[in-house]
């Protein structure tokens, strides 16, 4: 049975679409990638689904049920909030105490743990309030962590968390993960960084579901080919060409499709290159290409976040 | 440790074959869990399970119930056999077509390489 179901889930507010008939079946024990540039609706659909926020019209099933006001379905949920409020007199440890209470499968020494690897200062005498950025994060992944929900929600939980502390969540996630198996939705616009991590993705692109698929199979479908511009225009002829690029007489190739029975012995003779493209590569393209259909007039500037 | 140049599910199988040749997996031994491969490189377990999915359909790797996957009989063989297939197009080729680029023929590559024997004996094999 599927984790999460929307049907022509939609949210506006005032004339904008925040979600534009968003339609989802979230597997469980996935780790998933919501990806999108800020401002896509992530936080807004992640809000939805925990009933944090409401919807305009369509339909949300989480564990079957309608998440609002339904304390047997929330507390099998966690969503770590990019800007997570406590409040104000709290220390870490009243934190993390009240995590343990409201989460049934709370693991404290998995807490206690990650407090030493994150290095965060003494947890009964600092104040939350106190924290630098990254500390605050900090705080958020091990609460997402440690809740052991079957379903956690994390929203970019990586601001201000340097290269170093980035890693030891992906680390500490992944182990987790694969001991614990349960159901990640990870938010993010640092593709590349999370690539490896995630199963399944969901791209959201102004409110609209524009790719929503498994990593393998997206990435399977296309690849790019170098070597001398002749030759590799030669190996390309009559495939889909998501993107060109030339250096002299050299030429690179991105073809929209997947590699054919004996394309690699082929290429091979002719002395090409054969190479994947990365997930970040293909997000970026397919929702270029997207949008210069749709004619928008954003398309020049469009996922530069992204990029990033 | 992974990189871009193929897909990360052939790259975790190359280096499981790797391991066979080399005798670090010896047949018959018992290898990582896929939980295990993804912790170390990183990886979602799917794609970790993907890569050993594809050595057990090549009759590389075996599962035991309720045990874990084991390196096959006659894996190694299967590996050495591989590679040498893949040395002569990876390497030899080339180096062959390389050499041409510089002039080099074919008389002076094999005096070449002798050379290169030559200042490698005395030196342990790796």
């Amino acid at each position: 049975m599927n984790v999460i179901e929307t049907r022509g889930l939609t949210r506006r507010y005032k004339d904008q679409l925040a979600l534009d008939d968003v339609n989802l079946d979230i597997a469980p024990n996935r780790i998933y990638g919501l990806l999108g540039r800020n401002g896509a609706g992530k936080t807004t659909l992640m809000s939805i689904l925990t009933a944090q926020g409401f919807a305009s019209s369509g339909e949300v099933r989480v564990f079957g049920g309608n998440p609002f006001e339904n304390e047997q379905i929330l507390s099998r949920l966690c969503f770590v909030r990019e800007s997570q409020k406590y409040p104000d007199d709290f220390t870490i440890r009243n934190a993390l105490d009240a995590a343990s209470l409201f989460f049934p499968n709370w693991d404290a020494p998995l807490a206690d743990r990650l407090l030493e690897d994150f290095q965060l200062p003494n947890p009964k005498k600092h104040r939350i309030k106190k924290l630098s950025r990254g500390q605050l994060s900090a705080v958020g992944v091990i609460i997402g962590l440690a809740s052991r929900a079957e379903l956690t929600f994390f929203d970019e939980p990586y601001l201000g968390l340097d290269a170093v502390a980035r890693q030891l969540f992906y680390d500490r996630l992944l182990t987790d993960f694969a001991d614990h198996p349960r159901t990640i939705i990870l938010s993010s616009h640092l593709i590349d960084e999370v690539a490896n991590l995630l199963e399944h993705v969901i791209v959201i692109d102004r409110g609209r579901i524009v790719m929503d698929d498994e990593v393998e199979a997206i990435t399977g479908s296309a690849f790019a080919v170098a070597g001398k511009s002749t030759v590799v225009e030669e190996f390309v002829a009559g495939r889909p060409v998501l993107r060109r690029e030339g250096l002299g007489a050299l030429a690179s190739v991105t073809v929209d499709a997947p590699l054919q029975a004996g394309d690699r012995e082929r290429a091979e003779s002719l002395g090409l290159e054969l190479a994947p493209v990365s997930l970040q590569q293909l997000i970026i393209r397919r929702t270029l290409k997207a949008n210069e259909r749709f004619g928008s007039p954003a398309a020049a500037d469009t996922n530069v976040e992204v990029a990033r | 440790m992974i990189d871009d140049s193929k897909p990360i599910f052939q790259q975790i199988a190359e280096r499981i074959e790797g391991d066979i040749l080399d005798g670090v997996l010896p047949e018959e031994g018992q290898v990582p869990s896929t939980n295990e491969f993804a912790a170390f490189y990183r990886i979602n377990p799917a794609t970790a399970a993907k890569g050993v999915n594809l050595l057990v359909e090549k009759g590389l790797l075996y599962k035991r119930r309720g045990i874990g996957m084991f390196v096959a009989p006659g894996a190694r063989e299967t590996v050495l056999a591989k590679r040498q297939d893949q040395f002569y197009r990876q390497y030899v080729q080339p180096l062959h077509s390389e050499a041409r680029k510089l002039g080099i023929g074919v008389e002076e590559l094999t005096a070449l390489i002798h050379r290169s024997a030559a200042e490698h004996e005395g030196t342990p094999a790796p």
